[in-house]
């Protein structure tokens, strides 16, 4: 609301009286909370909670936890860490694949770069339907596709990140100083120099940001996607749990979060330095 | 044959609201001509036609016997790199060290995979450094160009456009964002090489008095057309007036 225009009222014989907002934003205002209060409690109805469940549900929490423990330590060494090693893989080719597809589309998509608003579009198309599609939808489809195992993986994370890289990769490059860009097209430079030297050293940072931020995200990703057979960790942790295996399922819970943990670890710790 | 002859020029952004009238104007001398005016009178749109990078609506450049106004992809290349260009905001790559700032003024002569795996020729690498000794930045070379202040940014604008080894030199309001000694060395260093390497340079002024001093002819232009021509001594109070505008401002 904070770009709409103040509305100034002349008080009779005395100073302008100044209001934020008009009479009407005012209502308008009150209508905006009242629909999402509404919206609030016709969700509440619909949801049907079933209050046996819900009272239910601690001391099923707590009989869930001493099923869990002690953890299967002895699973990690000999099924857990080879699926780990998967999802990872998974993750980081996923990504590596994504940029093929998403550095064109970038460009394209960057309306300082490519001055057509077709190709703009075209671009814009590609990089929204591949966000479009969550990444589980992706892998069911390559599941049917190629088969259960890591490729089918591989190739959802690739296809969700490009629209994720691509467009966060093109608002960077629209975001460049265009003076500078004006200054090497003055030197005579060729197309291809200008987006080397102008456009790439100022989009650089945001560049490895953004591909950093899509790798973590991809390695938890990644981790379900073996829900629906796409290889990696989530085989183990489905199997388990239909095996009702709970140590095993706590073992391989506490090795996807020690692992996102350390990812997150170093990402920070690697963006500090790229900026 | 001048080195540069601008004949009836016109520009338009938007064909109802023409920016520049028949603009003729030749230059063959080396030294500083400054082109004063008000804001919005097409001063930068007229530097900017002349290395086209606005494609005015009408007229011809004639720049090393061909026409700017008309020729296209690398032989356009071919005669911007040829042309200097200093801006007001010194467009600096900013995250690139000083040096390598300069060494993008020869970007124009050498292949954009060659740009990329930084393979400069070792003569341009040497003359990069001699030109930042020119300029005084010799000790900076290895900074980034963001950590510099105005005025060193706009001698690494400078050194940069000396990189092309440019026959005439635009400086579009280049002393606009300095303090007022750093304007004054600035344009000493821009009198130094228009006189003693002989380059003709365009230089787009707010300043008056640092135009009249620096400056060896002047154009002075309003509302899109140029109205004076000829010797800074000529320029009266008279023609301030026809150009500016209004007189109150002159006290």
């Amino acid at each position: 609301m904070n770009s709409s225009s103040a509305s100034i009222s002349t008080k009779t014989g005395g100073n302008p009286k100044w209001q934020r907002f008009t009479a009407a934003e005012r209502t308008a205002r009150y209508m905006v909370y009242l629909v999402v209060l509404a919206a609030f409690f016709a969700s509440l109805r619909t949801v049907e909670i079933i209050p046996e469940f819900l009272y239910d549900a601690p001391e099923q929490l707590a009989d869930m936890f001493t099923r869990m423990w002690p953890m299967d330590f002895a699973s990690y060494p000999t099924t857990i860490h080879g699926a780990m090693l998967d999802t990872l893989h998974i993750a980081t080719l996923g990504t590596l694949l994504s940029l093929l597809l998403a550095i064109p589309l970038a460009l394209l998509n960057a309306r300082n770069i490519v001055q057509s608003l077709w190709l703009n579009w075209i671009a814009k198309f590609f990089l929204v339907s591949s966000r479009s599609v969550n990444s589980l939808i992706w892998a069911l489809l390559f599941v049917a596709i190629f088969g259960p195992g890591v490729l089918a993986g591989v190739l959802a994370v690739a296809l969700r990140s490009v629209g994720f890289v691509g467009k966060l990769f093109s608002e960077a490059l629209e975001e460049v100083n265009m003076g500078t860009v004006e200054a090497l097209k003055a030197t005579g430079a060729s197309p291809a120099s200008v987006l080397l030297k102008a456009y790439w050293p100022q989009a650089k940072p945001a560049f490895y940001s953004v591909v950093l931020f899509r790798w973590d995200i991809n390695v938890r990703e990644s981790a379900v996607l073996g829900l629906v057979g796409a290889g990696g960790i989530g085989v183990v942790l489905n199997d388990a749990m239909n095996l009702f295996q709970w140590p095993k399922v706590a073992m391989a819970l506490t090795a996807i979060f020690v692992v996102v943990l350390l990812i997150e670890l170093l990402v920070v710790n690697v963006r500090k330095r790229l900026i | 044959m001048s080195a540069l002859e601008i004949r009836g020029l016109n520009h338009a952004y938007v064909a109802s609201k023409p920016i520049l009238h028949d603009i003729n104007i030749a230059i063959n001398e080396p030294g500083i001509i400054a082109i004063i005016g008000p804001s919005g009178t097409g001063k930068s749109t007229l530097l900017r036609c002349i290395n086209r990078l606005i494609q005015p609506s009408s007229g011809s450049i004639i720049f090393q016997e061909a026409d700017i106004a008309r020729v296209q992809g690398r032989s356009l290349r071919e005669l911007r790199r040829q042309i200097g260009m200093v801006f007001q905001e010194y467009n600096l790559v900013e995250r690139l060290s000083v040096l390598e700032n300069v060494l993008t003024g020869r970007l124009g002569y050498m292949s954009a995979w060659n740009a990329w795996r930084r393979k400069f020729k070792p003569e341009d690498i040497d003359r990069a450094f001699e030109l930042l000794d020119f300029v005084g930045l010799s000790d900076f070379a290895m900074q980034r160009a963001d950590s510099l202040s105005g005025g060193q940014r706009q001698r690494v604008g400078i050194a940069r456009a000396l990189m092309q080894a440019p026959r005439i030199l635009l400086a579009d309001e280049p002393t606009s964002s300095l303090d007022p000694k750093t304007s004054v060395e600035i344009m000493e260093l821009l009198k130094t090489l228009a006189t003693d390497r002989g380059i003709p340079t365009l230089v787009n002024i707010h300043d008056v008095n640092l135009a009249r001093r620096y400056a060896q002819r002047m154009i002075g232009m309003s509302g899109g057309k140029v109205v004076y021509d000829g010797a800074p001594s000529g320029i009266t109070d008279d023609h301030l007036k026809t150009i500016y505008g209004g007189e109150s401002w002159l006290q």
